[in-house]
């Protein structure tokens, strides 16, 4: 089978300015990755090609490339899939949101800085039992698809929020934090939470699900930074911003069925928080001058008790 | 083809130029909406519900699922985030045992979601009901010459594997398959499918407007008159706070944000006026000059 693989190339110490294309052309089999194109390339057609493989099986995590735009494990991606008999090209890049070292290698320093800067081990009160720690095997069975996790970056590849903020702790830094907040054994939820609750934590994440798409073992990271947020609601950590338009947003639908845009705002930041409140005014007034401010009575749907008896039924156990 | 239409909150508060040009599409396109059998029909709980209390979103979905059920008629949305937790509702119902639990707490009002409701956006329902061929031939004022640039919103194109892109991977190139439709060309940029930044506009409005700016700038630089997105929360962001962002990256952007439903009507020879753009921040009139332009 036929392929062009269009590799995203640099090599800074060789004297290049910026990152150019280099297409080649190779014969594979049908049940070549794109990995193993890559390997061929290594060592058939140009022994300088950068590239970061190990197991070739989908474990080590060593791959994370974006073939067609999109974050992988290269070793799990089959050209085979991704061409068809009008389209024979297939486009390869380095992982995005890290510094890019050569070719298609990229440094993974700063991911493993925000990994550190969770604590990712479990901290416990209590003197260290005479044999090993147990935990149930429900709770561990919770742990097991976040545990799966092989920090091969993909999730920090795509994530939005690190593509303009690259402060933000990232999904696969806030996924290994749920992963001990969750654990049985560790005791340090509370300072946990508090630190995760500042700027450039849980709050910052904006559910895009990029995260959720691209991980290639099923972690859903963006599903454990919704949980760190319930979690932190629930342990009262109630002053911030994203807590309380989750507040807010919920209070509303359950006493009215569904939102309302004006207060949904005002009530989040609070009517007395008038720096806010003058960035608000402008563009209320020119939603209104286009006829389109939101009602400011609140306006029910027809059968809106029904609602607000189902969030009372449907409480968090 | 008729069908119960779920509008969502925004088109009936801060987009309600969304609203309008639905209907007045719909009508064009032989699409006969049922606006009463979900009147009743609550908030999908927008993920930001689900943050506190999954399975209480889960139940509020599983009522209006169940009212559409009862109607007989199949779900039509008109919002990217609507369609996308609607999606992963249904999904995590798939599971009986779930799906019993949650219709236990709808029995008051003797309602049942059975598994069947499959709510659909209207983008979808055009490629797949009508057919883009069918809908082709309705079009009477092509947008020849115009260069649209395409913005999904996340729910409407993520997780793909609830949004039934395995069995209709059209889905995936929907938007770009309505522009040519209407005879405008594709303006693509990296940022079609990313985040428009609108849940974290409160929390943390800096990089909310980073992502405005990227994405408008981008599509610019590759030559789009307009953007056109089938999410009006995507819009809000877009469109509302586009001076905003514009401030904050230090340079002017007015990059007009169209509704799909707007995209659509000017192509059915709808008066611009009835589609409500002029009920945008971004000033719309280079969008209808440069059409009046055209043959």
């Amino acid at each position: 089978m036929h392929v062009d693989l269009n590799i995203a190339r640099f090599d800074p110490e060789s004297g290049e300015k910026k990152p150019y294309r280099e297409e080649f052309n190779i014969e594979v089999d049908e049940t070549s990755t794109v990995l193993d194109g890559l390997i061929k390339i290594r060592e058939e057609v140009d022994g300088t090609l950068g590239l970061r493989c190990s197991c070739r099986s989908a474990i080590c995590g060593s791959c994370a490339m974006r073939v067609n735009g999109k974050a992988v494990l290269a070793c799990n991606t089959k050209i085979s899939d991704l061409v068809s008999d009008e389209n024979k090209s297939i486009n390869v890049e380095p992982v995005g949101n890290m510094k890019l070292i050569k070719d298609l290698i990229v440094e993974f320093d700063t991911h493993w800085q925000k990994i550190k800067a969770i604590e990712p081990w479990v901290k416990t009160d209590a003197p260290p039992p005479e044999a090993e720690y147990i935990a149930s095997n429900e709770s561990m069975m919770e742990l097991i698809g976040v545990m799966g996790c092989i920090q091969c970056g993909a999730c920090v590849s795509d994530c939005t929020v690190l593509a303009v903020d690259e402060s933000f702790l990232g999904p696969a830094a806030l996924a290994k934090a749920y992963r001990f907040l969750a654990d049985p054994r560790d005791d340090a939820n509370n300072q946990r939470l508090k630190d995760l609750n500042e700027p450039a934590g849980m709050w910052d994440c904006t559910r895009c699900m990029q995260c959720v798409e691209v991980c290639p073992k099923g972690v859903d990271p963006m599903g454990r930074i919704m949980k760190l947020r319930d979690f932190a609601m629930e342990a009262g950590y109630k002053n911030t911003t994203g807590a309380r338009h989750a507040e807010v947003f919920s209070d509303i639908i359950k006493n009215n069925g569904v939102l309302n845009e004006f207060w949904l705002p005002v009530k989040t930041f609070g009517m007395f928080n008038i720096p806010e409140m003058l960035k608000l005014a402008p563009i209320g007034l020119k939603a209104m001058m286009r006829g389109k401010m939101p009602p400011i009575f609140y306006e029910k749907i027809p059968g809106s008790k029904n609602i607000t008896k189902l969030f009372e039924k449907t409480k968090v156990v | 083809m008729k069908y119960a239409f779920y509008p969502g909150c925004v088109s009936k508060g801060a987009a309600p130029e969304l609203y309008r040009a639905t209907i007045e599409v719909c009508k064009k396109l032989d699409i006969e909406l049922d606006t009463e059998t979900m009147e009743g029909a609550s908030c999908t709980g927008s993920g930001v519900l689900q943050e506190k209390n999954e399975k209480l979103g889960d139940t509020l979905n599983a009522r209006t699922f169940a009212m559409g059920e009862n109607s007989g008629l199949p779900i039509m949305t008109i919002c990217s985030t609507c369609q996308g937790v609607m999606s992963q509702a249904r999904s995590r119902m798939a599971d009986l045992e779930y799906r019993e639990s949650v219709n236990s707490s709808l029995s008051d009002e003797n309602l049942e979601y059975k598994g069947q409701a499959e709510p659909r956006h209207l983008l979808w329902i055009i490629i797949e009901d009508i057919g883009i061929e069918k809908f082709k031939e309705k079009i009477v004022k092509p947008l020849t010459g115009l260069k649209i640039a395409p913005f999904y919103g996340c729910y409407i194109v993520r997780p793909s594997d609830v949004l039934g892109f395995g069995e209709n991977p059209e889905r995936k190139h929907s938007l770009e398959m309505i522009i040519e439709a209407v005879g405008a060309e594709v303006a693509d940029f990296p940022g079609k499918s990313a985040c428009c930044g609108f849940p974290i506009l409160t929390i943390n409005e800096k990089n909310s407007m980073k992502m405005v700016s990227n994405h408008t700038l981008s599509a610019k630089k590759e030559g789009a008159v307009a953007m056109v997105t089938p999410c009006p929360l995507c819009h809000l962001n877009l469109d509302g706070y586009q001076p905003t962002a514009s401030k904050q990256v230090g340079q002017p952007i007015d990059l007009p944000i169209l509704h799909l439903p707007q995209l659509i009507g000017l192509a059915l020879g709808i008066d611009p006026k009835v589609l409500k753009l002029n009920q945008h921040i971004i000033n719309t009139e280079s969008v209808v000059s440069a059409l009046a332009l055209t043959p």
